[in-house]
């Protein structure tokens, strides 16, 4: 029974990666832009609710409806200033004003908020449970966390492949210039999808933030497990990210239950081991 | 009559004067011990360390596009293969520089094998994983003091020098030694065909690919020789500091992100670049150093804003400007034109 805890905590655990790896995966799929800052931006979030719940004394749960829109905008005007300078044949730029950004973040909130680990505190819900079987219960909180997940990822495929804004983001996606042509604004879209990927950012903050401790040099763990997430899952697959994640996250639980030094471990491995036999991922884009 | 109406040269005037320069620094540097108090010694012994880490990364990202976060794996590597082929094998720890150098450059073809299947930006994230990897299994190396680390036995410490003053002179002599090695090799591999192979695949990889390069393996020759690099000179920095850690021993802000802002600011891609690089780097941490983080932010900035308005870095701007070429790697063409007729 505590190996099938594990797994199960392990699933729900995968969501919140899969919340990390949504973002990174829509913008690289959008304008093969690597966000090197995009595990930094997710503790900014974190920090971003943090101050928000100190002044206003809301629930971090519902601060996400005033981070969201926050990081969305700075996502916009993130796009339209710095990343659209930077895209063009060469990879180089993008890659390194994006690694250049995740160290600026990374001391400015070691700055500003010092380097003390800080958690939100989400009150009742964080220990209400749901008992299953004797020796196994689910934490509401942790299925709040991938009911989330879930739903994110199903507004995201919806938005891609059943509006017209997800028409304009595949067709850019697909040839910018021709996109071009056909009248759409890429500088524009770029941006639209930036703003999306940081409200999903914001969303996976705060998660991050209820669910443990944080502190600012915990980005680069965060990118890390999005991306192992997105190329266990297999590119281009929102839905097969949220397998990666889970696949992920029931890795670490059982490495965690073999030694607690095996946790990361075991998830690395695991990555490891999909690039080594299956490089395109588990469930690669199957498109006609 | 029948004399060819072009010359094809390589040197240029101010390269002789650069190559002049150069030894007369190599010598100034070399008599170091002679000249300079122990603070500077420690200071030229972690400015050579720098520029030899930044040159091999350089030579990754600047001419293959092998963009890696994650060179700190094989410092980090290099450093526990001297721990512990000092502690356990008693291989004295200057012999043991080039062991860590053999042994990664072994280790790294199997992990090219790997991070190789990642294109552009996931390669650097894949890298960066693996040096995670190399980290965790450090932390799990009990024998090594696990995840807190451990320190170099104090008989092993004397077998380097018998007094402070010997020991930090022998380090120093090997750090110039391999610093300067490193260069020479960089230098020399790119003006060899591999060299010539890599500039074509820097300029257009398909190109390159179709006039019959095998850029597969260049660039994996490449790889090897940069983590080789890169763990000789981890071997030094964890001999200087005679203790090592997991995370001091695979920093990715000490050991790689300081290094990326050096070859950025510098000019990647240019051989000039990490010396240009290198040199700010030290002035300016030597005039910031008391900002503590926002010293880091301030060299973060700068290298972003490099990068947005001056792509080829300081270097490239002196470059345009003037046409020099202080180690040229390339050929020039020279037309004869007061020769006219033919």
């Amino acid at each position: 029974m505590v190996w099938v805890n594990a797994i199960v905590q392990g699933i729900l655990v995968g969501g919140l990666y899969a919340l990390f790896a949504a973002g990174l995966s829509l913008i690289f799929g959008v304008m093969r832009l690597v966000n090197i800052a995009h595990g930094d931006l997710i503790v900014l979030a974190a920090y971003m609710a943090l101050t928000c719940v100190t002044l206003t004394d809301l629930n971090p749960l519902l601060a996400i409806f005033v981070v969201a829109p926050f990081s969305a905008l700075a996502g916009y005007a993130l796009q339209r200033l710095l990343f659209n300078r930077t895209l063009g044949a060469d990879i180089l730029p993008p890659l390194l004003v994006s690694f250049g950004l995740s160290v600026i973040i990374q001391n400015a909130l070691l700055q500003v908020y010092s380097a003390d680990s800080r958690k939100l505190n989400a009150g009742g819900i964080e220990i209400a449970s749901i008992p299953i079987v004797q020796g196994l219960s689910i934490g509401v909180l942790p299925l709040l966390m991938f009911v989330t997940a879930i739903v994110t990822i199903g507004a995201l495929q919806f938005m891609f492949y059943a509006t017209p804004l997800g028409r304009a983001l595949r067709a850019t996606s697909d040839d910018q210039d021709v996109a071009r042509l056909m009248g759409y604004d890429n500088k524009h879209l770029y941006a639209i999808a930036m703003a999306i990927s940081l409200a999903v950012v914001a969303i996976a903050g705060i998660f991050l933030a209820v669910r443990s401790n944080f502190d600012p040099a915990l980005g680069p763990q965060r990118l890390i497990f999005g991306f192992e997430a997105v190329i266990i899952g297999g590119l281009g697959n929102l839905w097969g990210t949220l397998a990666g994640g889970v696949i992920l996250g029931v890795a670490q639980g059982l490495g965690a239950m073999i030694d607690p030094g095996w946790q990361l471990l075991a998830g690395h491995l695991v990555f490891l081991a999909i690039l080594a036999f299956r490089p395109e991922g588990l469930f690669p884009r199957v498109e006609g | 009559m029948n004399a060819p109406a072009f010359t094809i040269v390589r040197a240029t005037p101010e390269s002789r004067i650069a190559l002049a320069f150069a030894l007369l620094g190599l010598a100034a540097l070399a008599s170091g011990p002679y000249w300079m108090d122990r603070n500077s010694m420690r200071l030229v012994g972690e400015f050579l360390i720098y520029l030899g880490l930044a040159s091999l990364w350089n030579l990754l990202a600047g001419y293959a596009g092998l963009v890696s976060v994650g060179q700190q794996a094989y410092v980090g590597f290099g450093g526990y293969v001297l721990f512990g082929c000092a502690m356990f094998l008693g291989i004295p720890p200057l012999l043991a520089v080039p062991v860590a150098g053999a042994a990664a450059a072994l280790l790294s073809i199997p992990v090219s094998y790997l991070v190789f299947r990642l294109k552009g930006a996931y390669f650097a994230i894949g890298t960066w994983v693996v040096a995670e990897v190399f980290m965790l299994l450090a932390s799990q190396w009990q024998a090594m003091g696990g995840g807190s680390g451990v320190s170099l036995p104090i008989a092993i410490v004397r077998s380097i020098g018998s007094t402070r003053d010997m020991r930090e002179q022998m380090i120093y002599w090997t750090t110039l030694g391999v610093t300067v090695a490193v260069l020479i090799a960089v230098y020399l591999l790119l003006r060899s065909r591999w060299g010539l192979a890599l500039q074509a695949i820097r300029d257009s990889e398909i190109a390159a690919e179709s006039s019959g390069v095998s850029v597969a393996s260049a660039k994996r020759l490449l790889y090897v020789v940069a983590c080789a690099g890169a763990a000789m000179i981890g071997s030094l920095i964890f001999m200087a500091k005679l203790r090592i850690s997991p995370s001091s021993a695979f920093s990715v802000n000490d050991w790689t992100a300081f290094v990326i802002f050096i070859t950025v600011i510098g000019g990647i891609g240019r051989i000039e670049g990490p010396v240009i690089g290198t040199i700010l780097f030290f002035l300016l941490r030597e005039t910031l150093s008391d900002l503590g983080a926002s010293y880091l932010i301030v060299l973060g900035s700068v290298a972003v804003a490099i990068m947005l308005f001056a792509p080829k870095g300081i270097w490239g701007l002196v470059q345009d400007k003037f046409g020099w070429q202080l180690f040229p790697v390339g050929r020039r063409l020279i037309l004869n034109t007061n020769k006219e007729g033919a």
